[in-house]
């Protein structure tokens, strides 16, 4: 049924680039058809000659379509822009009473009806509506090339000869080679589906410098982004820089498909037609355009949404979430855009100071407090439990296997801040990435690991012994948190300063994390530390000289003894 | 093979060993004698599955009812010897060719040597899903969107493979107390697993992850995680002859079809391969499986479950979460939709 409208003297016209699924190409002609608008067909001369005619066959009740002569149109090409001026013209001569027209492409679909969108050009039919934004202000175009697009010279086709066209970009880059644009043009981008007014099209087409612009645009890249969008500027009344046309395009540059469940968010967004359908989405296929009774809505379209959902998609293809590690995201080393997902808090020393200490702090923060999760013997979770959070087992192999894995997914899969303790006798594997990790947050005291010595019964060789392998340990963690690449926060105390003052240190650290008490009422209990001095004075003795506990002096014996009893 | 052995890049020994096999599984034409051939009905553009199976009569109907829901329009089976009627159910089904062998399997390197061959005759330009009996491909959008708008659109974007990774699914309770009955969903049954504890390793050589994990490591390989079963699996494919399975369906060759992830920080597209193994029907399969001894590692696996499995079995721990549906994976990190939006 066709029903010419001239819906208050607007008369659309609407030219159809079509290359492949012809059979939804053919859809897409009846929804425009029905409308009331004329259709000149553009069909790709790659199309092979059986759909073409099975296309024709389907329209054959549609006796106004036109259809222009077949060329072969190439991604990038001026061939394009060649197919669009010839449909374009055609239609303009066989229907000299159009006011518009709607460039579309076979698998654009209307999504409201086509007596809504002449209702909605008929507000202001002076109006041209193309996005036209100038190429001198970076930031339209996706990926690489923008002003390049007018300066240098594009021959080949970026499709098939990939290698030469990069290189002969290079080439021409390396000989600065600029083009000059033709005189009194500058240079616009934007989306290549537009709706212009005849009147602004017939200038376009009848510029008597036609043939110079066309000589220009054949050797620029993608002119069908920027001949029309250029040259309206030119002889546009008034130009609102904003297509019609709901087009979103990947990182990549390529359209984003639209599936049966877009349904919802594509009626939202109100816009007249939405590129590009996927050929199976026979939902939408039958659901747009909206029926629409009585009046034409006169509705502006608010794409915002629709546009804010794919831009979430981007920014997870180029981006990813923070601390993820999984089968399609494995970034390398530093390229991670966050290394955790979530701040944490490692201890070192402080349990060796304190032997409860885990107990004594999950009791006054809001955070589960582990004890020394890359500890030798065990995973230490909270509650020393066989599962941790996420099902991640307390084996220490399986932890070893891949402790960066281990941690990262402890913290993403956890609701709560994740706190732990650490020491020299640990898996020192992630120094260098938590170090580099600014979610993460250190309290070091060096030189605490020597307290449990204290109350070994180890003979005193092995004590040396022990002492050597952490204290080297230590060092070589402390030489990784006073580089510069540190992006922690870190807070390193020497165990004399420490153990000073202990109750404003703890306090301070305290009072970073989560629902942190303002006062200390209680510090937990302290181990007792007699004998350090001896057991430093022995060491030194035997040969080996600890670098970590102090400055080197003996802390006397007394003066320690005094504290932990005012403590 | 001792390639490794030999003074040659990389590069160039991939290409022999991608040869070999192809080669390999060539000669094993005739180690597969067709028992019903439809591949004619085979169209340009249908997606495959070709699975490799043996006794597996109880799973089948539930199997072919959720692939050809997702829009695979041809199975090509491999029957290896089935006793239990799996033979006789599969050809009388319209959308399946079936094979049938008694060769070894462990000798068919578990079978891909004959994947490989009807992968290379059949799968040719198509893309095809390579998929044991109890594994259920879930990937984002699949309550909504059938495999060719994926397939579609992984070829748009220049993608010939598909990551999917294998997530093992377990009851609550013992293994064996729930009968899983024919036709079944069975995940009504097997509807916990894992959520955090994988961990991956970048095979330089192969270029694809190696990803362990999951309950079987948790609780069969505690006291050497390294020996667990991979869980990374590509078995998702845009066809062509010159490929070649490697190993199961963890890695291919050529090595950029194993590539399926970013490593600057972004997230391609990926899915699940649900693993429907820890059903009733698995401790008496363990004991065959293990008496058989045609297994990967001389059926190491096989080992570690059967000793662990006699005595009752329950995999469940209280971090186990319960399947919801694909957004749940996504949420949790396991599966990305990259910018299939």
């Amino acid at each position: 049924m066709i029903t010419a409208v001239a819906q208050e003297g607007v008369q659309l016209g609407v030219v159809l680039l079509c290359h492949a699924r012809l059979d939804v190409a053919a859809h897409m002609a009846r929804i425009w058809v029905n409308g009331g608008a004329r259709v000149a067909i553009h069909i790709d001369a790659k199309a092979s000659a059986k759909s073409v005619d099975t296309m024709k066959q389907a329209l054959s009740d549609l006796p106004d379509i036109l259809y222009s002569p077949r060329m072969s149109c190439d991604w990038g090409r001026f061939s394009l822009v060649h197919a669009t001026q010839d449909a374009t013209q055609l239609l303009l001569d066989t229907f000299p009473d159009l006011t518009h027209v709607y460039l579309a492409s076979g698998s654009c679909l209307p999504l409201r009806p086509v007596s809504d969108l002449c209702a909605y050009l008929a507000l202001d039919p002076e109006k041209d509506y193309i996005e036209s934004v100038s190429a001198n202000d970076v930031g339209w175009a996706v990926g690489g090339l923008n002003e390049e697009r007018f300066t240098l010279y594009y021959p080949l086709d970026w499709r098939r000869q990939r290698w030469m066209f990069d290189r002969f970009v290079a080439w021409q880059r390396s000989f600065k080679i600029k083009r000059q644009l033709p005189k009194g043009v500058s240079p616009y981008l934007g989306s290549q589906w537009w709706c212009l007014t005849t009147r602004t099209l017939r200038a376009i087409l009848e510029d008597p410098r036609r043939d110079e612009f066309d000589r220009y645009f054949r050797l620029s890249w993608i002119p069908d982004e920027s001949y029309f969008q250029t040259l309206a500027r030119r002889h546009a009344v008034r130009i609102e820089s904003q297509s019609l046309t709901l087009a979103k395009f990947d990182h990549d540059g390529r359209p984003y498909q639209l599936y049966d469940d877009h349904a919802l968010m594509l009626e939202e967004s109100r816009c007249f037609v939405a590129r590009k359908v996927w050929e199976g989405a026979t939902r939408l296929l039958d659901h747009f355009p909206a029926k629409r009774d009585g009046y034409p809505d006169l509705g502006h379209p608010q794409p915002q949404r629709f546009e804010r959902m794919i831009n979430r998609t981007v920014r997870r293809r180029l981006l990813g979430r923070p601390g993820l590690y999984m089968q399609s995201r494995y970034p390398r080393k530093d390229a991670e855009n966050g290394k955790t997902s979530a701040p944490y808090v490692l201890f070192q020393g402080f349990s060796d100071i304190f032997p409860d200490f885990d107990n004594w702090l999950s009791g006054i923060v809001d955070a589960d407090v582990h004890g020394h999760l890359l500890g030798p013997e065990q995973v230490e979770f909270a509650g020393r439990c066989e599962i941790g959070p996420g099902a991640i087992s307390a084996n220490p192999q399986i932890r070893d296997g891949d402790p960066q894995g281990f941690l990262t997914a402890l913290i993403r899969i956890a609701p709560k801040m994740q706190v732990f303790q650490f020491s020299p006798r640990d898996n020192q594997s992630l120094n260098w990435f938590i170090a580099t990790d600014p979610n993460a947050h250190l309290h070091v005291v060096t030189g605490a690991w020597m307290l449990p010595l204290l109350e070994s019964d180890m003979p005193f060789d092995d004590i040396r012994r022990v002492t050597a392998i952490l204290q080297r340990a230590e060092i070589a963690q402390l030489e990784v948190l006073n580089s510069v690449w540190v992006k922690a926060r870190v807070q390193v105390h020497e165990l004399t300063d420490f153990l000073a003052r202990p109750q404003s240190i703890l306090l301070q650290a305290v009072q970073q994390m989560p629902s942190p008490p303002t006062v200390l009422d209680s510090l937990p209990h302290m181990r007792n530390l007699d004998g350090l001095s001896q057991l430093l004075r022995r060491l030194r003795n035997s040969g080996l000289r600890p670098r970590l506990s102090g400055d080197g002096l003996p802390i006397p014996d007394s003066l320690m003894s005094e504290r932990t009893a005012a403590e | 093979m001792k390639l490794a052995k030999l003074p040659i890049s990389d590069r160039l020994r991939r290409r022999i060993e991608r040869q070999y096999l192809i080669a390999r599984a060539f000669n094993r034409r005739n180690a597969l004698k067709p028992v019903v051939n439809r591949t004619e009905q085979i169209r340009t553009g249908d997606v495959l599955a070709f699975v490799t199976m043996r006794n597996e009569r109880v799973r089948l109907p539930y199997f072919l009812d959720y692939y050809r829901n997702l829009g695979v329009k041809h199975f090509l089976f491999v029957n290896n010897n089935s006793q239990d009627g799996s033979g006789n159910y599969l050809a009388e089904q319209r959308d399946v060719s079936l094979w049938w062998t008694n060769a070894s399997y462990k000798r068919a390197r578990f079978g891909m040597d004959w994947i490989n061959r009807l992968l290379m005759k059949y799968g040719d330009g198509h893309w095809c899903l390579t998929v044991d009996p109890d594994e259920f491909l879930i990937y984002p959008h699949c309550d909504t969107r059938p495999l060719s708008a994926l397939t579609g659109w992984l070829e748009s974007s220049g993608r010939m493979s598909f990551p999917s990774m294998l997530l093992d699914m377990y009851p609550r309770g013992n293994i064996e107390d729930e009968i899983y009955e024919e036709g079944a969903d069975p995940f009504r049954i097997a509807k916990w697993f894992d959520p955090a504890n994988y961990s991956i390793h970048k095979n330089w050589y192969y270029g694809n992850l190696w990803i362990q994990g999951g309950p079987r490591t948790r609780n069969f390989f505690k006291s050497d995680p390294t020996a667990g079963p991979a869980l990374n699996k590509t078995p998702l494919v845009k066809w062509s002859w010159r490929y070649a399975y490697v190993s199961s369906t963890h890695m291919l060759l050529p090595k950029s079809l194993n590539e399926v992830y970013d490593e600057n920080g972004g997230e391609q597209a990926s899915g699940c391969l649900l693993h429907a193994k820890f059903l009733s029907t698995f401790v008496e399969k363990s004991a065959e499986e293990l008496d058989r001894r045609q297994h990967y590692a001389n059926s190491k696996e096989y080992k570690a479950y059967h000793s662990r499995l006699t005595s009752g079995t329950d995999l469940w721990c209280s971090e186990s979460r319960e399947f919801q549906d694909w957004r749940q994976l996504e949420d949790l990190g396991l599966i990305s939709r990259g910018n299939w939006a």
